[in-house]
């Protein structure tokens, strides 16, 4: 299949008006394989955020082309779009209305899709994210940050997307959990042929998780590489060497000595 | 020992882990809530008081010791104790005590009237503006500010008096002067609810507007509403005493508290207890919900949830 | 490193906190000691790492209580002393550094007045010689333009930026020993290493001691010289930072185990699997 499964080309995000007017994302442009895992590197403020909201729809004041399996989007989405794309979110604490039960959380994108069957697809997903019915009537929080994380890709999977958008899925979590919670993102990938777009700015959890890179700073995209080329320390730019160096840990003669 | 039995089955139920439906885990949190109540001793203190004034509400005929438009005039102005009167007798001989039972009717109705008018149209207003912005949040919000420019017992007053004297004006005349600062409240709650990740997760399922705002903000912003609203109480009270102060709120022969401190005006130098005991009423009433709106904010502050 | 001196010993830390649910024991009967060396206190949330570092300085507030048989800091026992006298210890003798500079950097007073405040409540020097003196420790954690810095506010400065401004700050009055409590985790991990390089150089060049607080243990391991491993309340593990990939104890290696690392592929990441005999057991002992 040539045809890839999402395609950015040229995408400008801006932000505010006058004064405030920002540019965040600098015509960024990349593709997704049907089944492929593709991370969007880069510290705070490089835009990769700003790409992921673009693309999911949650920001409308963007141009450039985005295309879903060739089609190209609209700013404004339509109910058929969210069964091919969802997203989980950074901070499990934040991701969850605090009032509604895990059922209700997860029976939501049900009713508003007018799904049915709805209980056997609750339990199931349940099971699915490794957590038992004993969750299904829990609130946020009675439920630690990893359990958070889980009901959270749990209901980005009721609508049965192709796609995942992942906005840091793991960086406010504990290193343990955080194992837990990757492994379960790439069970559901094999078992289902889902395709990722996973944005983070640990490097080596892109290594574990995709399998090509754009490397992001201020906006724009500095570098593409696979992760092999990643791994073999084979990248070209200066700045992807430093965000290379500073992830395998400190190094006192790589970093010393630069004024701020 | 079955009804011990009975019982643990109840507590049982109330705390596990594990709640089974929707229904259970509602009742649960309601629970855990009254615990908290409970173990506060001023806020439960205020629960009480309100307790006390719903129930005098409900059975007034029963507890009143006399009619409260009986007049006796050869017994007026009686101090407390004597002849019967326990609270004392007012300038045309009615008993202070059962109008004062009685007066709590007109008080409940006035505080439930205008608990369901005035936040419900501010909760509408400040989330609709909140959600929406651009020009729906402005002209609603300018529209808001008007109404919070004027004080508000002149506005009340000025209500009252182009729409007449009476008590059910009286209440709509409050109404209208209380629900600006549902508004605001509702609106800042909204704006920080709105962007949050679960309002972005449910938009990214298709959710419309009246969706998002009914089912994820309503519930959101009702523990400051209620919380505001406790507190309000007492001014509310006070606005409707001194309406009836001002004889434009409830009419004679009704015993509004506002109105029986008016009429013992004339009396209060040597008849003190005409004026002073429906004005511990409304004290009274005014610290309990005071106190009861203190307790609920420390039960219903949503940070104390977060783990 | 070279001969240590001992500066701060700690035996027997507990802290406790009375919650509804009955007392929870944030930290279980911990004793280490920490000379002129960097030592890190690795753990997750809950291990009780953050705990162990406010209750150095005496900093944990009621409800929690905190009780040791021992915090020795240069002879003399941090428990014996009055509030007046730990005052004098805390940002003088013993700093803290902690995780966001945004939270504890006062954000109604410029930067250069908080740095010289910090100077004078502890020098009694006058306002012009704690202004040099500030922008001299400016210039030691390298920020380019040291008298704009000094006259702006914590919101005008980056992450990155405020938190050297931290450093200066608690540096000025030259402690013997500095408490970093996740000093980087709020930042980018480009910005994480030029902070931490500045704090390598600080501590070293004044031969201070550095205990670093950090969920991060590959980040700790490289910049520590020795680690010390928490794990519900009690200490788990201890050793010299080269020979972590040695450890033994199966937390460790399971933490080690879990994380995914850049130059190995890992298929699966490996799940911890908790041991709940793990908390039970007695604490290491870590004075070397």
């Amino acid at each position: 299949m040539d045809q890839p499964m999402l395609e950015v080309a040229d995408l400008n995000v801006y932000f505010g008006e006058g004064d405030d007017f920002f540019q965040a994302v600098n015509s960024v442009s990349f593709k997704v394989k049907k089944g492929g895992s593709y991370g969007l590197v880069g510290e705070s403020g490089s835009g990769k955020s700003t790409v992921l909201r673009a693309i999911s729809g949650l920001i409308a004041d963007w141009d450039g082309r985005i295309c879903v399996e060739g089609k190209v989007l609209a700013p404004k989405r339509g109910k058929a779009f969210y069964r091919k794309m969802q997203m989980v979110f950074q901070d499990p604490y934040a991701s969850l209305h605090p009032r509604h039960t895990v059922d209700r959380i997860l029976s939501e994108p049900l009713g508003l899709h007018g799904i049915g069957d709805v209980e056997t697809r609750v339990l199931k997903a349940l099971d699915d994210v490794g957590l038992g019915k004993a969750f299904r009537f829990r609130y946020p929080h009675q439920l630690s940050g990893g359990q958070r994380q889980r009901v959270a890709v749990a209901r980005a999977l009721m609508l049965e997307p192709q796609i995942l958008l992942l906005d840091e899925p793991t960086s406010a979590l504990d290193v343990s959990v955080q194992a837990e919670v990757l492994n379960l993102l790439s069970d559901l990938r094999a078992e289902r042929n889902l395709t990722y777009l996973m944005v983070t700015h640990d490097l080596a959890v892109v290594a574990h998780m995709c399998e090509e890179i754009a490397v992001m700073s201020h906006g724009k995209v500095v570098e593409v590489l696979s992760v092999d080329q990643m791994r073999r320390s084979e990248p070209k730019e200066a700045y992807t060497r430093e965000l290379l160096m500073a992830s395998k840990g400190y190094d006192p003669e790589f970093f010393a000595g630069e004024a701020v | 020992m079955s009804e011990q039995t009975e019982l643990s089955g109840l507590k049982a139920w109330l705390s596990t882990d594990v709640p089974a439906s929707r229904f259970q885990a509602k009742s649960i949190q309601f629970y855990l809530g009254w615990l908290k109540l409970v173990s506060n001793p001023l806020a439960f203190l205020g629960f009480l008081i309100l307790l006390v004034l719903v129930f005098c509400a409900m059975f007034a005929p029963f507890l009143a010791p006399v009619d409260p438009l009986t007049q006796d005039l050869a017994k007026r102005l009686s101090p407390p104790g004597v002849n019967g009167y326990l609270l004392g007798s007012d300038e045309l001989g009615r008993d202070i005590l059962s109008r004062i039972i009685y007066g709590s009717r007109i008080t409940l109705f006035i505080v439930t009237l205008v608990a369901v008018t005035a936040p419900v149209f501010g909760l509408l207003v400040g989330t609709f503006a909140g959600y929406l912005g651009g020009w729906i949040d402005e002209v609603l919000m300018r529209v808001t500010d008007i109404f919070l420019a004027f004080p508000k017992l002149v506005l009340a007053l000025a209500f009252v008096a182009a729409l007449g004297a009476g008590i059910e004006n009286a209440i709509l005349a409050i109404s209208i002067t209380a629900w600006p600062a549902y508004a605001r409240i509702a609106r800042a709650e909204t704006l920080t609810i709105r962007n949050s990740d679960f309002i972005s997760a449910v938009r990214l399922q298709g959710a419309g507007t009246l969706h998002i705002i009914v089912r994820h903000i309503w519930p959101l912003c009702l523990s400051s509403i209620i919380v505001r609203m406790t507190l309000d109480m007492a001014g509310i009270i006070l606005t409707a005493a001194g309406l009836g102060f001002l004889g434009l709120g409830a009419q004679p022969p009704m015993p509004e508290w506002g109105a029986m401190i008016s009429a013992g005006r004339k009396f209060i130098l040597d008849q003190w207890w005409v004026a002073t005991m429906p004005g511990l009423a409304i004290f009274i009433v005014s610290l309990g919900f005071n106190l009861l709106g203190d307790g609920l904010r420390d039960i219903l502050d949503p940070k104390k949830s977060k783990s | 490193m070279n001969e240590q001196e001992t500066l701060l010993r700690v035996e027997d830390l507990w802290v406790r906190f009375p919650t509804r649910n009955g007392i929870v024991e944030a930290v279980r009967g911990i004793s280490f000691a920490v000379g002129r060396e960097r030592v890190g206190i690795v753990g997750e949330s809950g291990s009780g790492k953050s705990m162990t570092g406010r209750s150095i300085l005496r900093l944990v507030r009621s409800p929690g209580q905190m009780t040791a048989k021992e915090i020795n800091f240069k002879g003399d026992n941090l428990l014996d002393y009055s509030e007046r006298q730990m005052r004098d210890v805390r940002g003088h003798k013993i700093s803290m550094v902690m995780q966001d500079p945004k939270f504890s950097l006062n954000p109604v007073m410029t930067v250069g007045k908080q740095i010289s405040e910090a100077y004078r409540l502890h020098s009694g020097a006058s306002r012009g010689a704690a202004k040099r003196k500030a922008i001299e420790m400016l210039e030691a954690v390298q920020i380019r333009e040291p008298e704009r810095v000094y006259n702006s506010y914590p919101h005008e400065v980056s992450g990155g930026m405020g938190q050297r401004i931290m450093i200066a700050m608690m540096l000025i009055p030259d402690p013997d020993l500095l408490i970093a409590d996740e000093p980087t985790s709020a930042l980018d991990v480009t910005v994480q290493m030029r902070v931490l390089a500045i704090m390598d150089k600080l501590v070293k060049d004044r031969g201070m001691g550095l205990i670093f607080i950090s969920h991060d243990l590959q980040l700790v391991s490289s910049f520590c010289d020795r680690v010390i491993i928490m794990y519900g309340g009690k200490i788990v593990e201890t050793c010299k930072a080269s020979e972590l990939h040695n450890a033994q104890h199966p937390y460790t290696r399971g933490l080690l185990a879990a994380l995914p690392q850049i130059d190995e592929p890992k298929a699966k990441l490996e799940v911890l699997d908790r041991d709940p005999a793990w908390r039970d057991q007695e604490s290491v002992v870590a004075y070397d």
